[in-house]
C-alpha cells in the first residue's frame, strides 16, 4: 500500500494537491542546489545554518503579532516574512559579533544560532498558550511537513524558487569570480559588496521559502550536500552548478513522494536521508574523487609495480647466476633484493601466478618463470636498462641515480615516451639496441 | 580630451599619496609619475609598502590622502584598461575551476559579466594561456598545478585582460630559471605594444636588465626616474637602510663588473 502511494506519488499520480506538492519540493531542491553551490564556495555555510535557526524567533513572533493585530496568523507569507527578517537580523549579529573581535567566528555563529533557536523555543509555548495557538502547526516550521501543505504555499514555494534559481543563473558569472577571488573581482570593478549582499538575499530566500515544507533544522542541508555531491563528481563549477541543482531537485522530489505516502515521516528529514544517499553513491563511485575509483587505482599501480619488480629481480638474478630464463630462482632472494614483507611478497606471487607469469618450481620456495613470464620480464628489464641508457648518456645522469630515476618512472611510461627512448637508442648505440635485452649500465647496482 | 600629444601622459601619476593600516602610515606623501609605456620597477625592502601602493591606486584600501591619476583620470573612468596581478593570490585552491577557466575570468570585464563567453573570447583566454606555456594543462583544475604554474595562470589572466596598465606584484616569486624568463619575455611583448607594466621586483642584481624605469620605495618615494639615474648604490642604501657593501656588489653585478656574474 504505502509502496503503491510513493510511486503513484513519484509520478504526480497521487492526486493534483500531492503532485504540487512534490514539484514545489523539486523546485526548492534545485534553487537550494544552485544557491547552496555559491554558499559553499563563499564559506557561507555556516552562516546559512544560524540564519535557518534564527527564522523560528521571527515566524514565532509574526504569529503573536499577527494574532494580537486580528490578523489570520497562518498566513503563510507573514510568517515567512518574520522568519527573513530575524534571519537577517542573526546574519547580522553573527558579523557584527565577530567584528568587534572579542569572540571568535565560530564562537559568535555557535552563540547566534542558539540564542536565536532559543528565543524561538520560548516564543513558541508562548503561541502554545494563546486562543489560536492550539492546532498552529507551527511546529512544522521546525521539522518540515510537506504533506499538509495547501496549493496555495506549494505554488508560493516553487515561485520562490524559480525565482532565486533565475537570479543566481543571472550572476552566475560575477558569483562565481567573487567566489573565487574576492581581490580580483573587486580590481576589476565588480560592486562585491553588493554581490555579497545579494548571495546572502538568495540564501535567506531560499531558507525562508524551504521553511514550511523542509523545516528550518535541515533547510540548510539542501544546500549544502548537493552541492558538496557535485563537487564530487567534477571539477567545474559550470557543470558542478546545475548538476547540485539536479540532486537537490531529485532529493526533494523523491523525499517529498515519500512523505506524501506516509504523511507522518517529517518531509524535511526524508530529503535530507535522500541527498545524503546521493552523496555516498557519488563518494563512493565517483570516477575522480570517488573511494573506490582511487583505490583501485593504486591496486592497479601496485600490481604493475610488483610485478615488474618480481619479473625484473628474476631475470637479473638469473642473470647473475649465469642461468637460463627457464631455471629455478629462490622467491625469498627478491623479496630480500626489493625490500619486501612477507605478506607483500606472497601477494606479488599469488598475483603473478594467477596472471600465469610463473609457477612454482620443483624445491620449495623456488619459481620458474613460464614462457609467457619470460617475454614479459625482457621487456621489463629491457624498459628499464634503455632508460638507464638513456638517462646515464643522454642527461648525463650517474649510473646509479640513473638506477633510481628509471625505478620511479619507468611504470608509468606512456608509450609514446617510450618509442621516443627506443628511437634514441637505435640511432645512439645500434648494436646495443638490436639486443633483447642490453647488458646493465656499469655502476648501476646489479 | 587628452590631446596634449606633446607631452606624453603617465600610465600612473601619484601624488601626496598617504596609507595606513592602522596608526601608523605605511605610505609617507608619496610622489611618483611613470612614462607612459614600458616596464617600470619598484624596489623597495620587505615591507616597504609597495604591496601597499598598488593596492591603494587600485582603491582596494582605503587613502588616507593623495590622488591618483591612471592615464590622466581616475580609475573609475579607465579601470577596462587596468590589469593587476596580486603577490599571492589567496583563493581557494580547491575551487571547482580548470586552469582555462580562470584565465577566462579576466575576459569578464571585456566580454560582459552577465552571459557566458562566446567563441572568440574563449579562443583569448586560450591564447593566453598558451602564451605562459600552459596549453597543456587548460583542463586541469587549479589546485593541481604547481606553484609556479598556478603563479603562470594568473598571469595568463592579467593578460587576457588585454590592460594598458599592468600591475604586478612579484610575478617572478616562486618560479625558475625558465619560467622567469619566459614571463620576462611576456612583459617586453606588452612593453613593445606600447602598454605599460608596473612590476614589484625583489631581485636587485636582475632589476637593470629587466626594466626601464624604477621606483625605490621605503614608506617615502627615495627615487625615481630612468634605471641608469635612479638605480644608484646611495639611492639603494637609502631604500635598504645601511648594509652598504651588498648593495654596492648588486649594483656592480648589474652593471656586469668584473668578478660579479650578471643574470638574465
Ligand atoms: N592588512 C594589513 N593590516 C595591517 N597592516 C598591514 C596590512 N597589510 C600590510 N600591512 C603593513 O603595511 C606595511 C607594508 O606592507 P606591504 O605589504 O605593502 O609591504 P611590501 O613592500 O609589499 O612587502 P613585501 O616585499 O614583503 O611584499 C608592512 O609593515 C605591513 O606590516
Ligand atoms: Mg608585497
Amino acid at each position: 500500500m504505502m509502496n503503491a502511494d510513493f510511486f503513484a506519488a513519484l509520478t504526480l499520480s497521487l492526486g493534483h494537491n500531492a503532485a504540487v506538492v512534490v514539484l514545489g519540493c523539486a523546485a526548492f531542491g534545485l534553487a537550494a542546489g544552485l544557491v547552496g553551490c555559491f554558499v559553499l564556495l563563499r564559506g557561507r555555510a555556516l552562516i546559512a545554518d544560524v540564519a535557518a535557526h534564527a527564522t523560528l524567533p521571527g515566524v514565532a513572533a509574526a504569529f503573536i503579532g499577527a494574532t494580537a493585530l486580528g490578523l489570520d496568523p497562518r498566513n503563510l507569507w507573514l510568517l515567512m516574512a518574520g522568519g527573513a527578517l530575524s534571519a537577517a537580523l542573526g546574519a547580522l549579529a553573527v558579523r557584527a559579533a565577530a567584528a568587534t573581535r572579542r569572540v571568535r567566528d565560530d564562537a559568535a555563529m555557535a552563540l547566534v544560532l542558539s540564542a536565536g533557536f532559543g528565543l524561538g523555543v520560548v516564543l513558541m509555548s508562548v503561541v502554545q498558550s494563546l486562543p489560536t495557538g492550539g492546532q498552529a502547526g507551527l511546529s512544522h516550521f521546525i521539522l518540515g511537513q510537506a504533506a499538509g501543505l495547501a496549493e496555495v504555499e506549494a505554488q508560493t514555494l516553487i515561485g520562490l524558487a524559480l525565482v532565486a534559481s533565475v537570479i543566481a543563473v543571472l550572476l552566475f558569472n560575477p558569483l562565481r569570480v567573487l567566489c573565487f577571488d574576492e581581490a580580483f573581482a573587486a580590481a576589476s570593478g565588480l560592486p562585491v559588496r553588493a554581490l555579497d549582499l545579494s548571495l546572502t538575499a538568495l540564501m535567506l530566500l531560499v531558507t525562508v521559502a524551504g521553511l514550511r515544507a523542509v523545516g528550518l533544522i535541515l533547510v540548510v542541508a539542501l544546500m549544502v550536500i548537493p552541492a558538496v555531491t557535485a563537487r564530487l563528481l567534477t571539477e567545474r563549477l559550470s557543470i558542478m552548478a546545475p548538476l547540485a541543482a539536479a540532486l537537490g531537485a531529485v532529493s526533494g522530489w523523491v523525499g517529498a513522494s515519500f512523505s506524501a505516502a506516509a504523511p507522518g515521516l517529517p518531509t524535511g528529514a526524508v530529503i535530507t536521508v535522500t541527498a545524503c544517499a546521493l552523496f555516498l553513491i557519488a563518494l563512493t563511485l565517483s570516477p575522480t574523487r570517488g573511494v573506490v575509483a582511487a583505490g583501485l587505482g593504486r591496486a592497479r599501480m601496485g600490481y604493475r609495480i610488483g610485478r615488474d619488480h618480481l619479473l625484473r629481480g628474476a631475470w637479473e638474478e638469473l642473470e647473475q647466476l649465469r642461468l637460463g630464463p627457464d631455471a629455478p630462482f629462490a622467491t625469498a632472494a627478491i623479496a630480500a633484493a626489493w625490500g619486501w614483507s612477507g605478506p607483500r611478497s606472497l601477494i606479488a606471487v599469488t598475483a603473478l601466478r594467477a596472471a600465469g607469469l610463473v609457477r612454482p618450481a620443483h624445491e620449495p620456495g623456488f619459481l620458474r618463470l613460464t614462457p609467457a613470464g619470460i617475454v614479459a620480464a625482457q621487456g621489463v628489464v629491457r624498459r628499464h636498462r634503455v632508460w638507464e641508457l638513456y638517462l646515464t648518456r643522454a642527461g648525463g645522469v650517474r649510473a646509479f641515480a640513473a638506477h633510481r630515476g628509471a625505478d620511479l618512472i619507468e611504470h608509468t611510461l606512456p608509450p609514446d615516451v617510450e618509442a621516443e627512448v627506443e628511437a634514441w637508442l637505435a640511432s645512439a648505440d645500434p648494436a646495443i639496441a638490436r639486443l633483447a635485452v642490453p647488458p646493465p649500465v656499469e655502476g648501476a647496482p646489479a | 580630451m587628452n590631446n596634449t600629444a606633446a607631452l606624453p601622459i603617465p600610465a600612473l601619476s601619484v601624488r601626496h599619496l598617504t596609507v595606513a593600516y592602522r596608526e601608523a602610515p605605511v605610505l609617507w606623501e608619496v610622489g611618483w609619475a611613470t612614462p607612459s609605456s614600458g616596464l617600470v620597477a619598484i624596489v623597495g625592502p620587505n615591507g616597504a609598502g609597495k604591496s601597499t601602493l598598488i593596492k591603494a591606486c587600485l582603491d582596494l584600501v582605503p587613502r588616507l590622502s593623495g590622488e591618483v591619476r591612471i592615464f590622466g583620470q581616475p580609475l573609475a573612468a579607465v579601470r577596462r584598461r587596468v590589469g593587476y596581478l596580486p603577490q599571492r593570490a589567496s583563493v581557494d585552491w580547491d575551487f571547482p575551476a580548470t586552469a582555462l577557466d580562470v584565465v577566462s575570468m579576466g575576459r569578464y570585464p571585456r566580454a560582459g559579466w552577465l552571459r557566458p563567453l562566446g567563441r572568440f573570447q574563449r579562443e583569448a583566454a586560450r591564447a593566453a594561456l598558451a602564451e605562459v606555456g600552459l596549453a597543456d594543462f587548460a583542463s586541469r583544475q587549479i589546485g593541481q598545478l604547481s606553484g609556479g604554474q598556478q603563479q603562470r595562470v594568473f598571469l595568463a589572466r592579467a593578460l587576457a585582460l588585454e590592460a594598458d596598465l599592468y600591475f604586478m606584484d612579484e610575478p617572478f616569486a616562486g618560479v625558475d630559471a625558465a619560467t622567469e624568463k619566459a614571463i620576462v619575455t611576456v612583459l617586453r611583448r606588452l612593453a613593445d605594444q606600447g602598454k605599460a607594466v608596473i612590476v614589484v621586483h625583489h631581485d636587485l642584481a636582475t632589476a637593470p636588465h629587466y626594466f626601464d624605469h624604477v621606483l625605490l620605495l621605503n614608506l617615502r618615494a627615495i627615487a625615481s626616474g630612468p634605471m641608469s639615474s635612479a638605480f644608484t648604490p646611495d639611492n639603494l642604501a637609502r631604500a635598504y637602510g645601511g648594509r652598504l657593501s651588498l648593495l654596492d656588489q648588486a649594483v656592480a653585478a648589474a652593471a656586469g663588473a668584473p668578478g660579479a656574474a650578471p643574470r638574465g
